[in-house]
C-alpha cells in the first residue's frame, strides 16, 4: 500500500531535517568555543543526505509497486575542512605561547540559512504527511454512504 | 448475469492506484529536497492510466510455471517514473524544486481526492441497484 509508505517517505524527511537542525543548533553553539591549539577546536559538521532506495526484491514481495526511493537517510556527517580562524589575543587564559587563540570555522550566516532552509523543508514533509493522513482516511470510509 | 466490477467502476479504480503512487513519489521527491544528487521523479497520469486501462495489457501477469516463481505486477510506477527536467538545478545536481513539487503535490492531492469520490459514487450507485430502494 502506497498511503502507507509516504508516512515513512514523511517521517525519514523530518527525521533527517532535524538532525540538520541538531547539528547546525551544535555549530552555532560551538561558534565562540575558542582553545588553545588547532587539533583541539570544534570544527563546524554538517550532515551529508542520500537517497534511501528500496531493496530490489521488496515490490516483488509486497505486490504492489511502490517508490524508485522510499525516503532519505543521512549517509554521513562531516567535518567541514575549511581553516580555523587563529586570533591573536594575549590576554585570554587559553592562548598558547605565541599569544594565538583558535576560534571554530563556523559561518554564523551560512548556518542561519542552514536553520531556516532545514525548518522550512520539515514544515513540507509535516504537511505531506497531513495530507496523506487525510487521503488515507478518505479511502477508508470507501463504500460507506 | 454477472456483475464485473472492472466494468462498473471504470477507469477510477486505476486512476485511484496511480494517484496513490504519484502520492508517494512527490512525497519522496519533497523528502529528497536537500539531497546532493537527487533527481527529482514523476510520473506521466496520462500515459500511465490509458496503459493501465487498455483491457489487453490490464491483466497481463508472468506466466507461473513452478510454485515457487514469484508473480510480477502489471501495474507499476517502479519502472515507468521520469525524470523531471529541471528549470533551475542547484550546483549539487539535485533537481528537486520544492515549490513546483509542493504544487504538485497540492494538485495530486484534490485529484486523489476527485478519483476517491467517482469510485466512492460508483460504489454508492452499485449499492442503491442491490437495494432496490
Amino acid at each position: 500500500m502506497s498511503l502507507m509508505q509516504i508516512f515513512d517517505i514523511a517521517g525519514s524527511g523530518m527525521s533527517a531535517q532535524s538532525l540538520r537542525l541538531n547539528t547546525t543548533a551544535s555549530n552555532m553553539a560551538n561558534a565562540n568555543s575558542a582553545a588553545s591549539s588547532a587539533d583541539q577546536t570544534f570544527r563546524a559538521r554538517h550532515p551529508v543526505f542520500a537517497p534511501m532506495f528500496n531493496d530490489a526484491m521488496s515490490d516483488v514481495f509486497n505486490g504492489a509497486a511502490g517508490a524508485p526511493s522510499s525516503g532519505v537517510r543521512v549517509a554521513a556527517i562531516v567535518e567541514d575542512g575549511r581553516p580555523l580562524q587563529p586570533r591573536f589575543e594575549p590576554g585570554h587564559p587559553l592562548a598558547n605561547e605565541e599569544g594565538f587563540v583558535y576560534y571554530p570555522n563556523v559561518d554564523i550566516v551560512e548556518e542561519m540559512t542552514n536553520m531556516i532552509s532545514s525548518s522550512r523543508a520539515f514544515q513540507l514533509n509535516v504537511d505531506v504527511m497531513t495530507a496523506a493522513r487525510t487521503m488515507m482516511q478518505r479511502v477508508m470510509s470507501l463504500g460507506q454512504a | 448475469m454477472s456483475i464485473s466490477f472492472s466494468k462498473a467502476l471504470g477507469v477510477h479504480e486505476q486512476a485511484l492506484v496511480l494517484r496513490t503512487q504519484r502520492t508517494a513519489l512527490l512525497a519522496n521527491n519533497i523528502a529528497n529536497a536537500s539531497t546532493p544528487g537527487y533527481k527529482a521523479r514523476d510520473i506521466d497520469f496520462q500515459a500511465m492510466l490509458s496503459e493501465a486501462s487498455a483491457s489487453d495489457t490490464r491483466n497481463v501477469d508472468v506466466l507461473k510455471t513452478n510454485a515457487r516463481h514469484i508473480g510480477g505486477s502489471s501495474l507499476s510506477t517502479q519502472t515507468d517514473a521520469l525524470y523531471r527536467v529541471p528549470t533551475q538545478a542547484s550546483l549539487d545536481g539535485n533537481t528537486v524544486d520544492e515549490q513546483i513539487e509542493n504544487a504538485a503535490f497540492a494538485r495530486n492531492a484534490i485529484e486523489h481526492q476527485a478519483s476517491f469520490q467517482f469510485l466512492n459514487s460508483k460504489f454508492t450507485g452499485l449499492m442503491k441497484a442491490l437495494r432496490g430502494e
